[in-house]
């Protein structure tokens, strides 16, 4: 009996090829679907971990934020900072042979600002012109400084897709897109896989240590691990917070984070519409909201403490952090004088949430700790969609939401804060805000910039528009024979150096 | 029995005109707006303004039907504008998947339901039948989830016999591809195989118990043969009904199960679809399932008579 048992599972092995996958093939295990796999057209972030092996991008940024060359070797400010001059690297190759010089750059910038749908436009829009000025070179004129031009070029917008291909293809690009990253793409089988194939004429191919990648999304975190220990994953991105310690005891495979560049908060109803006129219309009850909260004690009790607190748009660690305003300490008597002087002793506010269980979570120890000092919080849990229509509609009094983080710090602030701004859900509007985002935007000068994100947050901190609560880590976990991961904190995978023992 | 068979299909085309009505319809009662929910964290209102165009969302709800159907009749059911393809390619590309799924549960369902149904009845009150029971519940009161889950640490991490989940096509490797779809064909077909067996012993019992059974055994019949050519038979009726009822679930997408052994078939598809607001997939799948519901409804009729020689006349 135990024999014809043995005999059965190892035929059942075999039969399956179970773990079986090619040298030199790394298969990573996604927390979701991506969306279309056009840099002009895409939303998602998972979309962007398939595009580092995919599409390079003009500029890239290191683990802590500096730029760094790409396609484009170097780029310089013009006097009055509202010309760039970008130069491109020789020897670069789309994936089916057409060469990338700097017409084919124009027609990359230009798809993302004139392509129906895309959503590129926003993030350059002060763009005015794409000049070629030899072979290798292209100015880009603006209309007036936009001093995080340089960042967004760090990301899909600086990605170069073949004009050749994407005229051919059109809108439907994205479903056999034509990049110049270190992989070309092979087949997508719709919320089954993406594989890609290494592209054996790029330009850095010494670096490029894989053969293949396979892109599996698989959305229940439990049952990703399990994917990876049972062997089927090599890697796997957005580890849960409660499952960590569990890889951790496996000397099978190893775990690496960073702090991520975006950030939990909880929105506030401050100018939208009839219901920002409640209380948390009154700046006080927002304080007393605020003091009401211990932000490491929720995130000891729903993340095992794993996750960074903060209370500012980007972490404590990122240089443009005002160190002035720290943490604010949890203050319940505070809490409840502030609540009494607004003359709302005990607010009745209705907090939406998504429908996840972290989500839930969150809310629930937020509703218990906000009680102590007067709140009654009603939570109201409501799918991530429609939250987003109700948020927009101003149908809400606060709002747990999260952003997943840019690499220049405006990508955080200023569409949330400036006055009319469509992601601008709280109906903040301030003008000595919008001078100040004004005046860190129109200069390139870092320190010019980060003296106005200081007195910005001076003002928005006050204000609390959102009351910013901690940072995720990146959690990725992987097996031992995978090597060469550098960890950065906007969550992509760079394959550069990613190898497979 | 032809009369019957045409009456039956001149029902179908009016049947599917009013499934397309409801599946628009309701559709339009989701809260949200699409074109928010597919711009995601992205808020360019010149790119929310061209989803919008695209999903005609500033038509009225009749031109819109109308469009749709206008569509649907030529053979194409939109394009996800998530992901840019074809809906028809993409039914296509899970049909094959579902189809194999639910067609392996149903398997597994007939060969676990029916034998335990007929045992426990011919077996009534016995510890066979209590056995049966208590398995039938079993089956009955595990979530799938659970189950699948369970299954995947078992067999997959503790063990290492199968793949934790995903899917191999056949042409990939049959064997691959067998071993993928075994433990969510299981999962699934476990619980259908429960109802199966409730099912299958109420039907015999009743036929069991029924004149002409008695007249079988007073002749002298070998039992085995008044169970299977006598009783069985006649029992198999209400079984064939819950048979094409339950395999009309399974193409309509085993959501959870789906979702946990990451087969990308119509359950995934359409909740990622609803959960993004693609209206297209949502539609398009949705209408296809439908249609096979329908068909399969068909198929059991003629079944029926197939395995009733009383229907026929």
């Amino acid at each position: 009996m135990n024999k014809t048992l043995t005999a059965g599972a190892l035929a059942l092995a075999l039969l399956a090829g179970v773990g079986a996958a090619p040298a030199q093939t790394l298969r990573i295990g996604l927390a979701e679907d991506p969306d279309i796999l056009d840099p002009t057209l895409a939303r998602t972030f998972v979309g962007r971990i398939v595009f580092s092996a995919l599409c390079d991008k003009l500029i890239d940024i290191t683990p802590d934020l500096k730029l760094v060359p790409r396609l484009a070797t170097e780029w310089n400010w013009s006097a009055d900072e509202k010309s760039l001059t970008v130069k491109l690297r020789p020897d670069v190759l789309f994936h089916d042979g057409e060469k990338l010089d700097a017409a084919a750059a124009k027609y990359s910038l230009e798809r993302h600002l004139t392509l129906p749908g895309s959503f590129r436009r926003a993030e350059i829009r002060g763009i005015k012109a794409i000049e070629v000025l030899d072979p290798l070179t292209f100015r880009i004129d603006l209309e007036a400084p936009f001093a995080p031009l340089v960042a967004q070029l760090t990301d899909r917008a600086g990605m170069m897709v073949s004009p050749k291909a994407a005229r051919a293809m059109g809108d439907k690009f994205g479903t056999a897109p034509v990049c110049t990253g270190p992989f070309k793409f092979v087949e997508r089988v719709a919320q089954d896989r993406i594989v890609l194939e290494r592209f054996e004429q790029y330009w850095e191919k010494d670096k490029i240590h894989l053969q293949r990648i396979e892109y599996r999304p698989i959305i229940d975190n439990t049952v990703r691990l399990a994917n990876l220990k049972s062997g089927q994953l090599d890697f796997i991105e957005r580890v849960a917070a409660t499952d960590l310690d569990d890889v951790r005891k496996d000397r099978r495979f190893k775990l690496s984070s960073i702090v991520e560049l975006g950030y939990q908060g909880i929105t506030i109803n401050m100018g939208n519409g009839a219901r920002a006129k409640g209380p948390m219309g009154n700046p006080k009850v927002r304080e007393a909201l605020e003091l009401s909260l211990d932000r490491q004690a929720l995130i000891q009790v729903v993340f095992n403490g794993e996750f960074e607190v903060g209370n500012q748009w980007i972490s404590p660690g990122n240089a443009a952090y005002n160190k002035a305003i720290p943490v604010p300490k949890r203050d319940v008597a505070k809490a409840r004088a502030l609540l009494r002087e607004a003359g709302h002793p005990n607010p009745t506010i209705e907090f939406m949430v998504a429908t996840t269980g972290e989500a839930q979570q969150v809310a629930q120890v937020i509703q218990s700790m906000t009680k102590e000092a007067g709140f009654d919080l009603k939570i109201r849990a409501t799918e991530f969609a429609s939250s987003l229509k109700l948020a927009e509609q101003g149908d809400f009094e606060i709002y747990y939401l999260g952003w997943s983080g840019r690499t220049d710090p405006d990508g955080n602030l200023v569409q949330f804060i400036t006055c009319g701004s469509p992601n601008n859900n709280s109906g903040h509007c301030n003008q000595e805000v919008e001078k100040l985002i004004l005046a860190s935007r129109s200069t390139n000068d870092l320190a010019k910039r980060r003296e106005a994100w200081h007195a910005i947050a001076r003002v928005t901190l006050t204000d609390r528009p959102i009351v910013y609560l901690f940072h995720r880590k990146w959690f990725w976990a992987y097996a031992n024979k995978v090597s060469g991961l550098v960890e950065y904190p906007d969550g992509l995978v760079r394959v550069h150096g990613l190898k497979v023992n | 029995m032809m009369t019957f068979l045409v009456r039956r299909l001149a029902i179908i085309l009016p049947t599917l005109v009013f499934v397309s009505f409801i599946i628009f319809g309701l559709q339009q009662l989701l809260p949200g707006d699409p074109a928010l929910a597919m711009a995601g964290e992205e808020r360019d209102p010149d790119a929310i303004a061209h989803i919008r165009k695209t999903l005609r969302l500033d038509e009225p709800i009749a031109m819109r039907y109308a469009y749709w159907m206008a569509g649907v009749v030529q053979g194409d059911l939109g394009i996800s504008l998530r992901i840019q393809k074809p809906v028809g390619e993409l039914v296509l590309q899970k049909l094959p998947v579902t189809l194999q799924l639910a067609a392996m549960a149903m398997l597994v369902a007939l060969l676990i339901g029916i034998p335990m149904g007929m045992l426990s009845a011919v077996k009534n009150g016995s510890a066979w039948d209590y056995g049966a029971n208590v398995i039938a519940l079993w089956g009955l009161s595990t979530p799938n989830f659970w189950l699948g889950i369970m299954m995947i640490l078992l067999f997959s991490v503790e063990l290492g016999w199968l793949p934790a989940s995903g899917y191999v096509p056949p042409a990939e490797g049959l064997g691959a591809n067998l071993a993928a779809m075994v433990m969510p064909a299981f999962v699934l077909g476990n619980a259908i195989a429960a109802v199966m067996m409730r099912h299958t012993r109420s039907a015999m019992l009743q036929v069991l118990s029924s004149d002409y059974v008695r007249t079988a055994r007073a002749k002298g019949l070998y039992e085995r043969a008044v169970i299977g050519k006598h009783a069985w038979r006649n029992a198999s009726i209400p079984v064939i009904t819950l048979g094409a009822l339950e395999f009309g679930q399974l193409l309509s997408g085993a959501v959870l199960t789906e979702q946990v052994f990451s087969i990308p078939g119509f359950g995934k598809l359409i909740v990622d679809a609803v959960f993004n607001r693609d209206y297209a997939v949502v539609q398009g799948v949705v209408l296809c399932t439908a249609s096979a519901y329908i068909l399969l409804n068909f198929l059991a009729d003629i079944a029926y008579m197939l395995v009733n020689p009383r229907l026929r006349s």
